[in-house]
């Protein structure tokens, strides 16, 4: 059995999203900025695309603009919003919860001299208004937060914390990365909220497009310049497939939405549920409910998440870590960290993240195999008293 | 990333667990970090009896402790000493640049281990 749990890394592209696609990857291939039928005929199908995306969003469409993907909408927001703001408002303030997208694009800007606060979270990952308040300054330029976290699926407050920021002081500009958020729940683009990121392929889209929500009158200079595109905010040769892609996945979860997100979450339960009653000294990271429907995010005593990942694999079961050894670096996932773990608990992290292509028999395997895995890697560790059954006291 | 060789090796790690009537023990790394790997022999005449690992780390780490007892199992002390982290790696068929510090952690423990072993020789002189 082969099950994937990943869906938060990338999803499979959905067929009505394929099927809306391969036309303009096969005869329809003009270039939709060209004069003549064939790229007039893209030129149509880019502007349809679009205004099915922002509905599905509830925006005007000429406030959704066509990205390479979330990297780069959130590029842009933030680095066009301190170019915008001038020297009056350097400041930048992001949540401690932020994909390496935002934060190692805020923390360039830190090095170019503008002044970066990140926001605390609670020990669920959640954001509060006060924190979020207590950090803004007069020259402060754009607030960022996630709408829901990719590393332990808590859903914010974005609405209630985009109207705190905008009712304090009305000329910051609120930027949400909504990239594990959009197509899964209903997302709140309310008019406190300036910008919003979001990607294709983490809703059955395909890799290589994304969007950019730039509410009507907020000026934000162009991340890329070129031939004009985008009308002007964004120029290189439309990726129309991609646009029309990310639009019928967009319509297609937004349509199903109750029926998907009542499966999903179901069986993100059974998961969670069985996961933490099958394996001891196992805990959920994250919030219990305000949580992204197919969200499961776990942290094992006395084993390390990067083993937990290759084991997982060599039985059938695609996950991922946030611990250090997943990726280049010494330090476990700052997300991890910021809800408050020691080291030593975030280096056994797993996330596991479930579509509605799932079933409830894939859910019993994936606990019955992450109980096999769990008890023989801590039979291996140094950190586990096999005599007793429990994690060594540097928990 | 992993060479087929590494998967093997953490998928089905040699001379996993404690020996029992150890007279040597290292432990290197640190749970802070994400490594920690415990080394015990039985070393008899000069050589290396009997030798067993427990690591908590990635797979990686759990690879290399469990290749390094196969090389230095049986070895009079000083060639284990001469095992050196590249040959580790080597014996792996490579590991990404940044998982070196792994076969690094896994000399370290086998030279702990005999450091430990010859303190507690001297001690009983």
């Amino acid at each position: 059995m082969f099950v994937y749990c990943d869906n938060a890394a990338t999803s499979p592209i959905c067929k009505p999203a394929l099927d809306a696609m391969t036309p303009w990857l096969t005869e329809l291939y003009g270039n939709a900025s060209g004069v003549y039928k064939m790229a007039r005929d893209a030129k149509t199908a880019l502007e349809n695309a679009r205004r099915t995306a922002a509905e599905c969003l509830g925006v005007a469409p000429n406030t959704f603009y066509f990205t390479s993907g979330g990297t780069e909408s959130d590029n842009w927001a933030l680095k066009s919003a301190v170019e915008a703001a001038g020297e009056t408002r350097r400041h930048i303030a992001i949540s401690a919860g932020e994909h390496h997208a935002v934060l190692h694009t805020a923390e360039s800007l830190k090095k170019k001299g503008h002044p970066l606060t990140v926001v605390p979270v609670d020990p669920y990952g959640l954001i509060h208004p006060k924190a979020l308040l207590k950090a803004l300054r007069p020259d402060t330029a754009i607030v960022s937060v996630i709408y829901a976290g990719n590393e332990i699926g808590t859903v914010q407050p974005i609405a209630e914390l985009a109207r705190a920021v905008k009712e304090k002081d009305k000329n910051i500009l609120f930027h949400t990365d909504a990239v594990q958020a959009a197509g899964h729940i209903q997302t709140e683009l309310t008019p406190d909220i300036d910008m919003a990121s979001i990607s294709a392929h983490k809703f059955g889209g395909p890799k290589g497009v994304g969007a950019l929500y730039i509410k009507s009158g907020v000026k934000l200079p162009p991340l890329l310049h070129g031939g004009g595109h985008e009308r002007g905010r964004r120029s290189t040769t439309e990726n129309v497939a991609g646009a029309v892609g990310l639009a019928a996945a967009l319509e297609h979860m937004t349509r199903n939405r109750d029926e998907f997100s009542r499966k999903v979450t179901a069986l993100r339960e059974r998961l969670i549920e069985g996961v933490l009653s099958a394996v001891p000294y196992s805990r959920l990271t994250g919030h219990r409910e305000r949580r992204l429907p197919g969200h499961a995010s776990f942290v094992f005593a006395a084993v390390e998440g990067e083993l937990l990942v290759c084991r997982l694999d060599c039985k059938g079961v695609a996950a991922s870590s946030g611990s250090a050894c997943s990726t280049a670096s010494l330090d476990p996932s700052h997300v991890l960290l910021a809800i408050g773990l020691s080291h030593e608990e975030a280096h056994g992290s797993l996330r596991l993240t479930v579509s509605h292509t799932n079933t409830e028999e894939e859910m019993d395997f994936v606990v019955q195999t992450i109980k096999t895995v769990v008890e023989s890697c801590r039979q291996m560790s140094p950190l586990w008293n096999a005599k007793k059954g429990e994690p060594l006291n540097v928990y | 990333m992993y060479t087929d060789r590494v998967m093997e090796h953490f998928n089905n790690p040699r001379n996993m667990g404690e020996v029992e009537d150890y007279n040597a023990e290292g432990t290197v790394g640190n749970a802070k970090c994400g490594d920690i790997m415990r080394m015990t022999m039985r070393i008899e005449n000069g050589v290396i009896e009997d030798v067993k690992f427990k690591t908590f780390g990635c797979g990686a780490a759990v690879a290399t402790s469990s290749i390094a007892t196969e090389m230095v199992l049986g070895k009079t002390v000083e060639e284990a000493l001469n095992l050196t982290n590249y040959a580790v790696v080597e014996a792996l068929e490579g590991l990404p640049p940044q998982k070196i510090h792994c076969s690094v952690l896994a000399e370290e423990a086998i030279k702990a281990a005999i450091a430990n072993y010859r303190e507690n020789a001297a001690n009983l002189t």
